[in-house]
C-alpha cells in the first residue's frame, strides 16, 4: 500500500514499526511485533485500505468520525469481516483471505470495549464477569475468588450485585474493563471509550484507563476522534482518512510534525496555509494576505502548505523583532474560561492566556504578533 | 349448558400457543440471523401471510395442502392414518397458523430491539451462538416476546374463519367456544351464548393476567 507519507522514523524502541518494512522481531522483550493488521474493504462511502503492525504499548488511531477507525477495531476483533487482507496476533492467524482463514470472534481472544460498554443489562456485575471467566477463560466450577479479585482490581466492590443500569459510567467502563480482563485477551480494543462521558468524568477516568493500559502487558489499539486524548493515552498514533493512514509515528512526533495538511488538522492545528515557495527558508502564506514568513527547517519542493498552532503565537512589543512578524488587524476577541482566543482579519487564530482574576482585556491585543521559524510546520 | 366446547377450546389454546410460542421465537431468530436482506424479505413475507390473508381463505389454503385427496393429507393418510380435516388436531393447526405470524413478528422484533453492541461483546467474550440466544438474546427480549405470546394466545382462542374451513363445527370434537357462540346465536339459544361468552370472558381476562405476572416477575430485579 501506498502512504501519503512515511514516517521518518520507521521503528523506534517500543517496538512498532510502520510502512513497507516489516518487522523481523528480532530485539529482545519490547521489540516483538504482537499484533499486524493489512485489510481492505469496500465501504460505502470509500475503501478502507490499512497497514500496521504494533508491539507492546497502546497505537492510537485518530480520526474523524466516520473515517474507518472503528471499521479497523471490528475488523480485528472478527465482527465485521474484510475483503481481504491479513490479521495476525501473537503469531495467530486470525484472519487470512489468500489461506481461506478467518476465525470466528469467540475464537480470537481479543478484550473489545465498546463505545456504551456493552455490558449484559440482564446480569448483575457479577455475573457479568462470571460470563467472562466461564467463556473466555474456560474457569469451570466455582469462580468466586477470581470474580472477587477482578472486582479489587476494578474497584467494583460493594458493586457485584448491582445490576448495569444502576452504575455510572465510570462504574460501567470499570465493569466492562474487568469483563474483559476476565478473558485473559491477547489485545485491548478500545471503541472511543469516553465518549458516552461528560467532559467533567472524563479526566478523571482518562487518568484511570492510562495507569490500566500501561500495567497491561499486551497490545492495545486505541480509536479516538480526541487529540487530547490520543495524545494522553497513546504511545504511537496512526492519523486516518476515509479510509487511509495518512501519517504514522510515535506520539509526539507525529505532534510535532505531522506532515501533511489533513494531519495537521487532526492533531489540532488552527492556522493552516498554502504557500508559494519563495527560497530554501522563506515562504509567502497564500492565504494570510501574502504574509512572508522564514521557516527554520528547509522547504522542500513537495512542501505545498504551513501551519502554526495557535498557542506558538506571541506578541511582540514595540520595535522588536524583525522576522515573521504578522500584523494584527481586525482582531476579534473571544473570552474562554482561562484563556483568550483571538482571531485576525486574515483568518489566523491566536490563543493566550488570560488572567482569570482581573479578566482585564485592555491593551493586551499587541499590534504585532510573532512566530519562532522553528514552530512553523511544513506539511504536504 | 353443553360443557364440551370450553374443555375444546383450553386443550387448543394451551396447545396451540405452545407450538406457536416456539415455532414463533424460532423463526425470528433464524430471520434475524439470515444475511441477504432479499432473502429475509421474502422469508418474512410467507411468514406473515396468514396474518394479513382473510382466516377463511387461510383456511382454505390449509384444506387445499391437507385435505385427504391432496398429497400431503394422502401421506398424513398413508403413514400415520390421520385424517386430518374435521379432526381435533385441525382445531389446533387452524389457530397455530393464524396465531403464529403475531408471535413471529413480536418475537422479531423484540430480538432486533437488543442492542447488537451486547451479541457482538458476547462473542468477543467467547460465549457460543446458543448461549447468546439463550441468555443475551431472549432475556432482554423478554418483555416483546411476552407480549407476542399474549397477542398470539388471545388470537388461536378466538380463531374462527380458519377452522370452520378446517375443522368445522362438530359438536364434541370440534365445536370451540367461538363456534359454540355462533351455532347458539344461529339456533336462536341466547341463553346458552350467554354462558359462554361469560366464560370467555373470565378465560381470556385470566391467561393474560397470568401471562403478564410472569413477565413481570421476570423483570422486576433490574
Amino acid at each position: 500500500m501506498v502512504f501519503r507519507r512515511k514516517c521518518p522514523v520507521t521503528r523506534d524502541k517500543a517496538g512498532i514499526t510502520f510502512g513497507e518494512r516489516t518487522v523481523s522481531g528480532d530485539s529482545p522483550e519490547t521489540g516483538r511485533c504482537l499484533l499486524q493488521v493489512d485489510i481492505r474493504k469496500r465501504l460505502r462511502q470509500f475503501s478502507l485500505q490499512v497497514q500496521f503492525q504494533a508491539g507492546r504499548g497502546c497505537l492510537g488511531i485518530l480520526g474523524a468520525s466516520g473515517c474507518g477507525k472503528s471499521m479497523t477495531l471490528k475488523a480485528i476483533a472478527g465482527i465485521e469481516d474484510p475483503d481481504q487482507g491479513q490479521v495476525v496476533l501473537g503469531g495467530r492467524v486470525l484472519y487470512d483471505s489468500g489461506a481461506g482463514i478467518c476465525l470466528r470472534p469467540q475464537k480470537r481472544k481479543t478484550g473489545y470495549l465498546f463505545q456504551n460498554y456493552a455490558l449484559f443489562p440482564n446480569m448483575t456485575v457479577e455475573q457479568n464477569l462470571e460470563a467472562g471467566l466461564r467463556y473466555g477463560a474456560g474457569i469451570r466450577g466455582d469462580c468466586s475468588r477470581q470474580v472477587k479479585e477482578l472486582a479489587g482490581r476494578f474497584r467494583l466492590e460493594g458493586l457485584e450485585q448491582q445490576y448495569p443500569g444502576r452504575l455510572s459510567g465510570g462504574q460501567q467502563q470499570r465493569a466492562a474493563l474487568a469483563r474483559i480482563f476476565a478473558c485473559g485477551p491477547e489485545v485491548l480494543l478500545l471503541d472511543e471509550p469516553f465518549s458516552a462521558m461528560d467532559s467533567f468524568l472524563k479526566e478523571g477516568l482518562r487518568l484511570e484507563l492510562k495507569q490500566i493500559l500501561g500495567a497491561y502487558e499486551g497490545v492495545s489499539v486505541l480509536v479516538t476522534h480526541d487529540r487530547d486524548e490520543a495524545y494522553q493515552l497513546c504511545d504511537h498514533l496512526l492519523l486516518m482518512k476515509e479510509g487511509r493512514v495518512l501519517v504514522t509515528g510515535p506520539t509526539r512526533q507525529v505532534f510535532a510534525n505531522p506532515g501533511t495538511v489533513e494531519a495537521a488538522r487532526l492533531t489540532g492545528c488552527r492556522n493552516i496555509s498554502r504557500i508559494r515557495r519563495l527560497g530554501p527558508h522563506q515562504v509567502c502564506a497564500l492565504d494570510w494576505d501574502g504574509l512572508v514568513l522564514s521557516t527554520k527547517e528547509p522547504v522542500g519542493e513537495h512542501i505545498q502548505a504551513i501551519g502554526i498552532r495557535a498557542h506558538d503565537l506571541n506578541p511582540l512589543g514595540e520595535g522588536e523583532g524583525q522576522v515573521n512578524r504578522i500584523p494584527v488587524t481586525g482582531p476579534k476577541v473571544t473570552e474562554m474560561p482561562f484563556e483568550w482566543y483571538v482571531t485576525l482579519d486574515n483568518g489566523i487564530w491566536w490563543k493566550t492566556e488570560k488572567d482569570i482574576r482581573t479578566h482585564e482585556p485592555a491593551g493586551f491585543v499587541p499590534r504585532w504578533l510573532y512566530v519562532d521559524p522553528s514552530a512553523i510546520l511544513l506539511l504536504e | 349448558m353443553d360443557w364440551s366446547p370450553v374443555l375444546i377450546s383450553m386443550k387448543t389454546a394451551s396447545v396451540s400457543i405452545v407450538i406457536t410460542f416456539f415455532l414463533g421465537i424460532l423463526a425470528a431468530w433464524l430471520v434475524v440471523s439470515l444475511k441477504s436482506p432479499v432473502w429475509r424479505a421474502v422469508v418474512d413475507g410467507l411468514l406473515t401471510l396468514p396474518l394479513v390473508l382473510p382466516p377463511t381463505v387461510a383456511g382454505f389454503f390449509l384444506l387445499y395442502l391437507l385435505g385427504v385427496k391432496r398429497p400431503l393429507g394422502q401421506f398424513f393418510l398413508e403413514y400415520f392414518s390421520v385424517k386430518i380435516p374435521f379432526s381435533w388436531g385441525a382445531t389446533v393447526i387452524a389457530a397455530v397458523t393464524m396465531s403464529f405470524p403475531l408471535m413471529y413478528r413480536s418475537a422479531r422484533g423484540a430480538f432486533e430491539q437488543v442492542d447488537q453492541n451486547l451479541v457482538q461483546a458476547a462473542r468477543t467474550l467467547g460465549m457460543g451462538e446458543w448461549t447468546i440466544f439463550r441468555r443475551i438474546l431472549m432475556a432482554n427480549a423478554l418483555p416483546g416476546i411476552v407480549g407476542g405470546g399474549v397477542l398470539a394466545f388471545a388470537r388461536g382462542f378466538g380463531e374462527f374463519g380458519a377452522t370452520a374451513m378446517i375443522a368445522g363445527n362438530i359438536a364434541g370434537r370440534t365445536r370451540t367456544l367461538p363456534m359454540a357462540v355462533y351455532s347458539e346465536v344461529a339456533a336462536g339459544n341466547l341463553e346458552n351464548a350467554y354462558g359462554y361468552v361469560a366464560v370467555m370472558v373470565v378465560m381470556a381476562f385470566l391467561a393474560v393476567t397470568v401471562m403478564n405476572g410472569a413477565a413481570a416477575g421476570k423483570m422486576g430485579r433490574r
